[in-house]
């Protein structure tokens, strides 16, 4: 108990509410949240490290196992860096077929989030439904790519597998599958009153804190925030096709930022993603999937390659970004960089969860559809002890003076 | 009072099941027990679900048709490939393979395919089946 009579309660890093290793600490006051501090750092891998001791090829697959679900997103953002520092440039077709493949997981991780947000306030009947129909999805992207998960589709200049005329009835088949049942899932998140009591008006996020902390993605799109990377700054072949930031406004609701409006923002953005996906097979130009037909030619130009490319894509969970530095002469990645979307999204964790109860954690926890696999990057190891540590401003802040401090007086000296 | 919960566990009672039990119908307690059974041929194994046309399983190598150029060994991202200068082939194990097919991509002489095998579970990650020697 703190002297404010307040108690201070740690949710995690292993917690029912939690589906990955990550701490928040709250402080309760009585059954009021009066604030709350998260604690990202659990489940730090290394990933970008073993990146920079790889040549660019081998770290494609290596991207794709950043997280569970965006397997797709990372790679994209990884080869679209990479072509950005070399200066390759993907065919047409490809760039299409990555559309396709990008709005196919967008439906996959949506679906998924509504089932995991039913089960978060105790709807388990809805978790195996939006579970059992995200199955179709994952049936269509192994009869293209032929896995369920890490697809391995991409690659520079191109993507590895065709879409052929042959694979359109069941794409088709699978687009309608979820236009017929996605009135069923708004009269499930939107219409059942027991639902919209626990979603309107809990973990509100105002526009002004969602601008202010930088949110991303559906987060920040059901407060109102015009941001959309596939609209703002289009990549691949979103330029060709015709979208809308999909806001509650849109549909006559308000621009309130509650969880309400974060469910409404992602369903239409399923129907968003499926008239995506249909624009794309009307307008894919025939040729070839991949500019450079022999891998072995662009393993040596990228050895040859100088220079740094980023690559800045629409995650489900929101704009994401990957940071690749190539040096001429050197096999391996100079550098590497991945800012995943939850890593801004967990900072308007602090005024979501303002005066909320601790019985609407989970649910406000889950809003932003948290990835901490792809999120945590940044840990401190101590090599000589082994022990791991965080550091706190304060503590940064003086040994940053005591370091300033050190190089004055060796100056002196 | 006819609610759609009730009508969707109706509807339900009749459809196919989504589950196939596989290898058998129900779990058995000892995994080698179970497999010395299917062997000797006294119970029968359930097929698996069919696998999508263009599916990766287990590598299969060509070694003759191979010209050691080391290709393949610059863009495996798990180091499941090694060469044997011996003979200047491929050894290949498939315990660390991530079968990401790179190595067919690049393969100027198309040494690499991929079969529709995916039993691989062992306890011995070097026996003689999970390692392609030439």
């Amino acid at each position: 108990m703190n002297s404010d009579n307040t108690y201070e309660v740690p949710i995690g890093p292993i917690h029912p509410a939690l589906k990955e290793p990550f701490l928040i600490k709250f402080k309760i006051d009585g059954e009021r949240i009066v604030g709350a501090e998260a604690h990202p750092g659990m489940n730090h891998r290394g990933i970008e490290f073993m990146g920079m001791h790889r040549n660019p090829y081998k770290v494609i697959p290596l991207s794709e196992r950043i997280c569970g679900i965006c397997s797709i997103v990372h790679q994209h953002m990884y080869v679209t860096a990479v072509e950005h520092a070399a200066g390759i440039e993907p065919t047409n077709r490809a760039r299409y077929i990555r559309v396709i493949m990008a709005e196919l997981e967008r439906i996959h991780s949506h679906v998924l989030w509504a089932g995991v947000a039913a089960h978060e306030i105790g709807f388990d009947t809805h978790l195996h439904f939006t579970w059992m129909i995200r199955e179709k999805v994952m049936d269509l992207l192994e009869y293209i790519t032929g896995n369920r998960v890490n697809y391995a589709m991409w690659t520079f200049g191109g993507v590895n597998r065709d879409i052929p005329k042959r694979m359109y009835p069941k794409i088709e088949a699978t687009l309608k599958y979820y236009e017929e049942l996605y009135g069923k899932l708004e009269e499930i998140f939107l219409g059942d009153p027991s639902i919209r009591l626990r979603t309107i008006g809990v973990g509100v996020l105002t526009k002004e804190d969602a601008l202010r902390l930088c949110g991303v993605g559906p987060t920040v799109r059901a407060s109102g925030v015009r941001k959309d990377v596939r609209i703002d700054q289009p990549y691949a072949a979103y330029g060709d096709l015709d979208l809308e930031y999909q806001l509650p406004s849109l549909y006559g609701y308000g621009d309130t930022g509650d969880i309400f409006s974060k469910t409404l923002v992602r369903l239409k953005e399923l129907v968003q993603s499926i008239d995506i996906i249909r624009q794309c097979l009307d307008q894919m130009p025939d040729e070839s999937i991949n500019s450079e037909p022999k891998m072995a030619a662009t393993l040596n130009k990228l050895k040859k390659a100088d220079g740094e490319g980023i690559g800045r894509i629409e995650a489900p969970r929101g704009e994401a970004f990957h940071y690749v530095r190539l040096k001429g002469g050197k096999e391996e990645l100079d550098c590497w960089k991945v800012r995943a979307s939850t890593y801004n999204n967990l900072a308007t964790y602090a005024p979501m969860f303002m005066g909320e109860q601790i019985a609407d954690i989970p649910i406000i926890a889950a809003c932003i559809d948290p990835c901490i696999g792809c999120m945590d990057r940044a840990e401190i190891v101590d090599v000589n002890t082994g022990k791991r540590r965080e550091y706190h401003h304060e503590e940064l802040h003086r040994l940053s003076v005591k370091k300033t401090r050190d190089l004055l007086g060796g100056v002196e000296r | 009072m006819p609610t759609t919960t009730i009508y969707t566990l109706i509807k339900q009672l009749f459809t196919k099941k989504a589950t196939n039990p596989f290898p058998v119908k129900y779990a058995p307690s000892n995994m080698h027990g179970a497999a010395a059974l299917i062997g000797s041929g006294k119970v029968r194994i359930n097929p698996p679900v069919n696998i999508p046309k263009n599916f990766r399983g287990k590598m299969s190598y060509d070694k003759d048709s191979c010209i050691g150029c080391k290709l393949c060994l610059k863009v495996c991202p798990s180091e499941a490939l090694a060469f044997k200068d011996d003979v200047k082939k491929v050894k290949h194990y498939v315990s660390r393979c991530t079968f990401c097919g790179q190595c067919a991509d690049i393969c100027p002489k198309d040494c690499f395919a991929f079969t529709d095998e995916f039993l691989m579970a062992g306890t011995d990650k070097y026996a003689e089946e999970m390692v392609i020697d030439p």
